[in-house]
């Protein structure tokens, strides 16, 4: 019968020298935090996009303190000696390329293209993430709230995830940016634009989040260690919130991730049909419904398009891997 | 460029150059031997005051599209442009512009009526005497009572609501009447009088001089009382013109044939050449450009011009071009400012807007020289009789705006800093955007910071910028704004854009901000004086008052770029309206 460990040969091949080598290394028990911050790492599709997000958060951050807290860009300026007066076309190579417009600029009024994109990369982002915020706060409470207490309560809540996904989300949209007033709720102008589509993008796709978590908790509320929380006289509310949630947060992290691109498609389909930001505040959609009338000039469609495009596919490879690395069933 | 890839440039650029040729312009017919006089090879403005293409041939089915649809085809119910000058095709009013191109279609000839229409009782009684023997599609003739009947309908708002209220405003209509539909049976004989069966005799209430203008109307087509479908007359209008509905699809399409009722010894103006027409609708402007220009349409007849898209394209290639005509209209592009919002309340902030504009930007805002128009200084288009040219507000040798003139301006309001404003524009138009976007941009150089406020187009007049209660509590107090004329003399120009009175309270003026008795009265003045020369001194006169005010901030003067569309014969601009003469295209006989 042949050795099963691996023997060190001579004379530590003694019980207590196998051991010894065995344990020179403490054996860890590894969370799931970091199983799954393991498996990651080694998705390398998924890291890319996790960097390409960190570096658009970054891009954000200095967007908004560039453009808003200090004042040192301006992407409204006109710069229309770049442009040829009667065909509105830039001047140049490709939209007037050059080393002060590295993008080139836009037609007719000449506003720098790099500048426009990177002041509208923060308005994208804000609105996308707090829209999602949103929908995970209300989708979680009311999946949990229905997959936990079933019954009446499920039945309830289930047919208004219905109500809300059946609804027409754009026409609500549009039409809600037509009446809201200049000032309301003690806000006004921009910030209230903002808000507003936070609201409607954030308030009306709570169910995608609600479905998801409902499911989960239904699962989840059927095993053991909920019977024993239960045993312990722990109640419905500490049930929630202190035994279910936690092993929930896997699925909403990856939910959220996927939830954000979504979102971000959606602001710009509203800036796109002019229910966004004001003009001339620079949006992605709005910059690529300017450049629709433009379209024989298409490096007017070609870098807010890319930026979204990039934007999109960090967040949807980033949010993949993410799953693929939480969910103890895959490999 | 190295030598190596030159000759393969070239060959493709001439290649190129050989495809452009072959899918651009129309052909030389062969008679033409390229000079000037005979006008058949296209270039750039061929049909511009000059008729391009001339010929007699009859024949062939016109295609046009819309990319809209128009208000109506009831006679009674349009105010589009296009409309009146496309509906002359299916009806006749009492008089109508010379179908001529240049200053010729300035002039008023008589096309139902056998002449002009005869003043009495210092310009309060108008008569027309029609002419005899003109027949509707179905064969019967048409008598005064007609078009008595025509012009009686328009008066019912709500059955009509789009045509122009001119008729309500002049004629002495009894107390509350409201058309023939609901005030049945009511005597109209102290507004309009039919004593014979080709007399029609118009009382006014006030004396107006313009009275003419009036006749030409769409409004006063015959209209048959015993065929009148009411609200549902606009799926088969009766025609006493050359053409006839055929095919009617509202939304989708409508098609016009040969009328074979019309005698054209009854009518010296319409030649008649085509067989028929063929209008679709609501096809998206792209789409028209591109069908215009590979031939499979040959009129976009809102006559709005190209679009961005194409028009960059067409300028910028020689061969494109050359088949498009680019006419200035009597149209205003133009900013109000609003003086029920402060600081404008104060003059000299008004005047201030004047002096910080970047003329120049506002110009390629609105599409440039060629797409946008000339850069205006006052407020009547020099398309308009009586029009002098002024500059009460010089802004500089580049015309980027006078800096130091407006902040003295600023200082004499009390606002030396500068302010913030608002300005209104409507979120469907592109170029109004762009305006305000540009008079962000200057007024931000004297300290006056604009927040842009879109609204829709639809409701722009009826419940934002044009309800005085909604503009003043939303501070709007610029208002970039249009205007083009009614018909090209002054008071179908000025009268709905510089008379107070006609702001509403309700809502739906598009006079916006200009509130000066003075002007007032100079228009009252006005539209009494039967003598030409003096009347269209007046209005300049209420030009330079209006300026004066600073209640106008002057754009541009409009000029629309239009394609020419292949095989089309007689083709010109007519200046009255701003868009090739429907009545007298052809089509080229293959």
């Amino acid at each position: 019968m042949s050795a099963p460990l691996d023997a060190p040969s001579g004379a530590a091949a003694s019980p207590e020298a196998v051991l010894a080598g065995e344990t020179s290394k403490a054996i860890q028990g590894r969370s799931l935090g970091q199983i799954a911050w393991l498996r990651l790492k080694r998705d390398k599709v998924a890291m890319a996009g996790g960097v390409v997000i960190v570096l658009l958060v970054l891009v954000a951050i200095v967007a908004v303190l560039m453009d808003r807290v200090f004042g040192v860009i301006s992407p409204d300026q006109f710069n229309e000696d770049l442009v040829d007066g009667s065909t509105m076309k830039p001047l140049g190579f490709f939209g007037g390329m050059s080393w002060d417009h590295l993008l080139g600029v836009e037609p007719k009024n000449g506003r720098d293209i790099l500048t426009r994109v990177f002041a509208g990369s923060w308005i994208s982002l804000l609105i996308a993430v707090c829209a999602t915020l949103l929908s995970v706060a209300i989708g979680t409470v009311m999946g949990i709230v229905a997959g936990f207490f079933g019954g009446w309560v499920d039945s309830l809540i289930s047919r208004l995830m219905d109500i809300f996904l059946a609804f027409p989300l754009l026409v609500f949209a549009i039409a809600l940016a037509g009446v809201v007033p200049d000032k309301a709720f003690g806000l006004d102008g921009e910030q209230l634009r903002i808000v507003m589509l936070i609201f409607i993008i954030g308030f009306f796709n709570w169910p995608y989040i609600g479905r998801i978590v409902r499911g989960q908790t239904l699962s989840l509320r059927e095993r053991e260690f909920v019977d024993a929380a239960r045993s312990l006289g722990a109640r419905g509310g500490y049930i929630l919130f202190r035994e279910l949630l936690p092993n929930l947060l896997a699925p909403i992290l990856v939910y959220s991730t996927l939830l954000i691109p979504t979102n971000i498609l959606f602001e710009a389909a509203l800036s796109f049909l002019g229910v966004g930001i004001r003009p001339p505040t620079p949006t992605w959609g709005g910059m690529l419904s300017e450049a629709v009338d433009y379209y024989t000039m298409p490096h007017f469609m070609l870098w807010p398009g890319l930026a979204i495009f990039i934007t999109v596919l960090a967040f949807n490879l980033f949010g993949d891997g993410l799953r693929d690395a939480l969910d103890p069933r895959s490999r | 460029m190295k030598r190596k890839r030159l000759i393969p440039a070239i060959a493709a650029g001439a290649a190129f150059v050989m495809v452009l040729s072959a899918c651009g312009g129309s052909s030389d017919d062969g008679n033409s031997d390229g000079n000037g006089g005979d006008n058949t090879t296209p270039a750039f403005n061929a049909g511009v005051g000059k008729v391009f293409n001339k010929s007699d041939a009859k024949g062939g089915i016109i295609k046009m599209a819309d990319n809209g649809e128009p208000d109506s085809l009831d006679p009674a119910d349009t105010y589009y442009g296009y409309m009146w000058d496309f509906a002359r095709l299916y009806g006749r009013s009492l008089v109508m512009f010379k179908p001529a191109p240049g200053k010729a279609s300035e002039e008023l000839v008589p096309d139902l009526a056998e002449d002009l229409g005869e003043a009495s009782d210092e310009g309060k009684t108008w008569t027309y005497k029609i002419r005899k023997g003109i027949k509707y599609e179905d064969g019967t003739e048409v008598k005064a009572a007609d078009v008595k009947y025509g012009v009686l309908r328009t008066l019912d708002r709500e059955a009509f609501p789009n045509g122009p209220e001119y008729f309500k405003q002049f004629l002495n209509l009894p107390e509350g009447y409201l058309g023939p539909y609901k005030s049945k049976g009511v005597d109209t004989s102290s507004a309009i009088e039919t004593p014979d069966d080709y007399t029609v005799v118009f009382h006014l209430k006030t004396a107006f001089a313009g009275f003419n203008y009036l006749a030409m109307l769409p409004q006063t087509f015959p209209v048959p009382e015993a065929k009148d479908t009411g609200v549902n007359y606009r799926d088969h209008v009766i025609s006493s013109g050359p053409y006839k509905f055929d095919k009617v699809e509202q939304g989708k399409q409508f098609t016009l044939v040969r009328n074979d009722q019309w005698d054209p010894k009854t009518d010296k103006n319409r030649p008649a050449l085509p067989d028929g027409f063929e209008v679709t609708l609501n096809l998206a402007q792209t789409e028209i450009d591109n069908q215009l220009m590979s031939g499979d349409l040959q009129v976009h007849i809102t006559g709005t011009g190209i679009g961005s898209a194409a028009q960059s394209q067409v300028l910028a290639d020689e061969t494109s071009k050359e088949s498009a005509d680019n006419p200035s209209i009597a149209r205003l592009w133009y900013t109000s400012i609003n003086s029920n919002v402060a600081p404008f309340d104060n003059k000299d902030c008004r005047i201030a807007i004047e002096y910080a504009t970047d003329r120049t930007s506002y110009q390629r805002a609105m599409g440039g020289e060629i797409a946008g128009g000339d850069i205006a200084t006052n407020l009547l288009p020099p398309a308009i009789p009586g029009y002098k040219k002024f500059d009460l507000y010089p802004a500089g040798p580049d015309n980027k705006g006078d800096i130091e003139k407006a902040k003295d301006h600023l200082k004499k309001c009390g606002k030396p800093d500068g302010f913030e404003m608002n300005i209104a524009y409507r979120n469907e138009r592109d170029a109004e955007k762009a305006v305000a976007e540009s008079l962000q941009q200057s007024l931000e150089r004297v300290g006056i910071k604009l927040t842009l406020k879109g609204y829709a187009q639809g409701d722009y007049f009826s419940q934002f910028v044009g309800l005085p209660s909604f503009a003043k509590s939303n501070g709007l107090g610029l208002v970039v704004n249009g205007w083009g004329a009614d018909w090209n003399d002054g008071f179908g120009y000025l009268s709905q854009i510089v008379d107070s009175r006609v702001i509403r309270e309700t809502g739906g003026s598009s006079n916006v901000s200009v509130r000066d008795p003075k002007v007032d009265q100079m228009l009252d003045d006005a539209i009494a004086e039967l003598d030409n020369g003096k009347r269209e001194k007046l209005w300049s006169d209420i030009d330079r008052q209006v300026m004066d005010d600073a209640f106008i901030l002057p754009g541009v003067v409009a000029k629309v770029l239009l394609y020419r569309g292949q095989g089309l014969t007689n083709v010109y601009v007519n200046d009255q309206f701003g868009y090739y003469d429907y009545v007298s295209l052809g089509l080229e006989q293959k």
